[in-house]
């Protein structure tokens, strides 16, 4: 089995697979916490814009896709915070514009777009080096920044009325952590492609919190979760020769829906809330 | 500005109008508070309590008027101004324990990027005794009972040492006996800070605080305990008699 690890395209499948969880895992956190999934949800589909973008400028989408995010991101919040339009309506809004703009622009464009598919739901096996070291830079930049903004993203996530009234910038800092998402969304795009990004996000993030109050190990274990279930669906793809990023979505999937399982089962007998209990003396009267 | 020097209000609010969309909240509020005051504001819902406390923190930019903490302004004053917001238990499924939330009231006190020091955690360990959940400090927050909460709650505006509390319905939610326990804590604090506290709860206002307010749009205060039953009436637009059932000596003066 090992014998696969020397192609160079399993290498890069291996360190894409570690980068993407590294990124999901702390961001995702975040995500879960601040229940922002729709937010980045609408981040995630817009930026195709900039996928159909990079096709039209015959550019490497991920780099187009860059600033698309981005500016994604930014409309996102800044109409959040500075109009009275409602927040899914601005996020619904945002998402289709962006996808139209990107099949706008693939329909301008000459010929075929090749590898459409892959932007949308990834490929992991395929990921050109240039994009490892893409991924790399933000991964980098992500643990920079919760490393030092830390308490402050903290504060904003928790309570922001609080955090504003102690003085925090927090218009920048929520701008600035939804930037970052945009980013982790950028990393994930090669690894399970744009439309089940969410996925990512959310599973790794929502399972660590099963097991843990506290938000750095949280972070902590969402990045092993990820880790786990991208490996496990990677080398599943490959031996089945089926999609791997819908394989790492539903592995992911599986594992939650496992722990789901295990806890209602292993739980109950031991943990009568009132209401149970209140009940169940009901039926016993009636 | 005369008497700055020999003679500071707490909170000097002049002639301030809030509205909300086209509606009033605040009509020609004035209100000068001495420093080391306990204030009691009591109204009907929807009357402006919390309207008037976010003007005082900043939060809500009057219409017209002035406000001054301390002789600044809001924005300016929130490092020396501690913040209880009312229904501040409405994240309880967020991942921080007590410590974490209490340790929060330190954050305008230390810079961006910078981490807690020694004396923060001094801070919050001494905010934290002071309203005795020390030794819930590893609890998370799901964890406690509603009065309990409200006090980690009252220590992480505590930790931040301000001159001046707010408190939006503090006592909502929790239970008789903890409110007694809560109100002599705030009378112990009351000796080195100045309290500003809306309520519904007129029997309480009545026993504990210094000072009483009446707002419903307009601000009725004279700077005493008691107010004038006329002003209670046109406030709460029913007679006072509704309003202050078995307690009306406490509040009002006897008539």
């Amino acid at each position: 089995m090992l014998d696969i690890l020397q192609y160079t395209f399993m290498q890069n499948a291996i360190v894409a697979g570690l980068m993407a969880s590294i990124a999901c895992g702390i961001i995702g956190v975040y995500v879960v916490v601040r229940k922002i999934v729709f937010i980045s949800g609408g981040i995630a589909h817009a930026s195709f814009g900039g996928i159909g973008l990079g096709y039209y400028l015959g550019m490497n989408p991920l780099f187009s896709v860059l600033p698309f995010s981005l500016l994604s991101a930014l409309v996102i919040g800044l109409a959040n915070r500075r109009t009275n339009i409602a927040e899914d309506t601005v996020i619904g809004i945002l998402w289709s514009v962006g996808m139209a703009l990107g099949v706008l622009f693939i329909g301008l464009t000459p010929g075929y777009a090749p590898d459409l598919m892959t932007y949308l739901f990834g490929n992991i096996l395929t990921v050109p080096i240039n994009d490892i070291y893409l991924m790399l830079v933000i991964d980098i930049l992500i643990i920079a920044s919760v490393y030092l903004l830390y308490k402050e993203f903290m504060a904003i996530s928790f309570d922001e009325e609080f955090a504003q009234v102690s003085g925090l910038p927090v218009e920048k800092l929520s701008l600035y952590m939804l930037c970052l998402i945009a980013l982790t969304i950028i990393v994930m795009i090669r690894v399970v492609g744009l439309i089940l990004v969410i996925a990512l996000l959310t599973i790794p993030a929502s399972l660590s919190r099963e097991f843990t109050d506290k938000l750095d190990r949280m972070m902590m274990l969402a990045v092993i979760f990820g880790t786990v279930f991208t490996f496990i669906g990677l080398f599943l793809s490959y031996y089945l020769n089926i999609p791997s990023g819908a394989t790492i979505i539903l592995t992911m999937a599986a594992g939650y829906m496992l722990h789901s399982h295990s806890r209602e089962k292993i739980k109950k007998p031991h943990k009568i809330n009132d209401k149970i209990l209140i009940e169940s003396v009901r039926y016993q009267i009636l | 500005m005369k008497d700055l020097n020999n003679h500071q209000y707490a909170v000097e609010i002049k002639d301030v109008w809030s509205y909300y969309h086209d509606v009033p909240a605040l009509k020609e509020v004035n209100l000068d508070l001495q420093e080391r005051t306990f204030l009691g504001i009591i109204g009907p819902n929807g009357g402006g309590k919390s309207t008037l406390l976010k003007v005082i923190l900043g939060l809500i930019e009057p219409d017209r008027g002035d406000v001054r903490i301390f002789g600044k302004k809001p924005k300016e004053a929130r490092k020396i101004v501690g913040y209880v917001p009312q229904h501040s238990a409405s994240r309880l499924d967020f991942p921080i324990n007590v410590w974490d939330v209490v340790m929060m009231g330190r954050i305008g006190k230390t810079s961006l990027f910078r981490k807690y020091n020694p004396n923060d955690r001094k801070v919050v360990k001494e905010s934290l005794e002071k309203v005795k959940m020390y030794e819930y400090r590893d609890r998370h927050i799901a964890e406690l009972s509603g009065g309990q909460r409200q006090r980690v709650f009252i220590a992480r505006a505590l930790a931040s040492e301000p001159k001046l509390l707010l408190l939006d319905e503090p006592v909502a939610g929790i239970d008789t006996t903890m409110q007694k326990e809560f109100y002599e804590m705030l009378e112990e604090l009351k000796s080195h800070i100045t309290i500003i506290m809306a309520t519904h709860d007129i029997s309480a206002v009545s026993i504990y605080v210094d000072k009483v307010a009446c707002l419903n749009q307009k601000l009725y205060y004279h700077g005493s305990k008691e107010l004038k039953p006329e002003d209670l009436e046109e406030a709460y637009g029913c007679p006072v008699e509704m309003i202050a059932h078995g307690v009306p000596h406490r509040v009002l003066k006897a008539h």
